[in-house]
């Protein structure tokens, strides 16, 4: 990194300043873009349960697959139709491709997950396969 | 898997003042539409069903309050959180010209839709300026 001298005299921030410059142009403006969606996940002995907030998404957008122990959740959401001379206002919410991962606590099948969606909160249900529950040991008497 | 702290969208908790029975405000993220005909909302209300929205237009005031019923899934305890459940609340300063008995509202997916349709008598009238 080259400090130009010249600046030093006059203004004792310049070399900060052009330090700060230095560093925006090393990392990328939009590093941390952040996830969607955001994801509760719930635990039981019998299963476990992913609630996911996707507000303005359509059921039949969504897409849910699993393989082995990882739980992939993906859609889009589309812009609303809007008519041609309308202004906007305000735009806050976001609109695009979504693909999220979630890794399980264990491998689950196809037939044992459950998705059902409802006022824009997804909840999937994924049942705990038999091999992976805890077999009980029964003491014998000598 | 990295072993990054994953950021996701967060929801913005509305600023005092707080509830009686200490659950959490958010405020919903909006879309504001303006055609020349009416003003559009497009308000995020995840979990927010069509009978429990509450949408008043007081003094230029217009206030809308979502009521959720978080989803708890039976015998199973929250292990992991990345977002909170609660009710939504949010109001916007209007102009004047509204009128309250024509505002409608939808609610599809978790995303409330409300139009606010411009008074016949608020659209522009052209004002003639003369020279005396």
């Amino acid at each position: 990194m080259l400090v130009p001298a010249f600046n030093r005299r006059n203004d004792p921030f310049a070399i900060m300043r052009s330090m700060m410059r230095d560093f925006d142009r090393l990392s990328p403006t939009r590093l941390a873009q952040p996830v969607f969606p955001a994801v509760n996940v719930w635990q039981g002995e019998e299963a476990v349960a992913i609630t996911a907030e996707l507000p303005g998404v359509d059921p039949e957008a969504i897409d849910i697959s699993v393989k082995d122990n990882v739980l992939t959740i993906a859609g889009q959401r589309t812009v609303p139709e809007t008519p041609e001379n309308a202004r906007w206002h305000r735009n806050e919410r976001t609109y695009g491709r979504f693909s999220r991962a979630i890794r399980l606590p264990f491998a689950a099948s196809d037939d044992k997950v459950e998705a059902r969606m409802s006022n824009g909160v997804l909840r999937i249900v994924v049942g705990r396969p038999e091999e992976d529950k805890p077999r009980k040991i029964e003491i014998k008497a000598a | 898997m990295t072993t990054d702290v994953t950021k996701t969208t967060e929801k913005t908790p509305v600023e005092a003042p707080e509830t009686t029975t200490g659950g959490r405000i958010y405020r919903p993220l909006a879309d504001i539409v303006e055609t020349p005909d009416a003003v559009t909302l497009m308000l995020e209300m995840p979990g927010v069903g069509a009978e429990d929205v509450d949408v008043t237009l007081e003094k230029r005031v217009l206030t809308i309050r979502g009521k959720v019923h978080p989803a708890q899934p039976e015998k199973l305890q929250l292990v992991y959180a990345e977002y909170g459940e609660g009710d939504y609340e949010r109001s916007f300063t209007m102009s004047d010209d509204f009128d309250a008995d024509k505002i409608s509202a939808s609610v599809s997916n978790g995303v409330l839709t409300v139009t606010l349709p411009r008074a016949v008598e608020a659209k522009p009238k052209k004002i003639a300026v003369t020279t005396a």
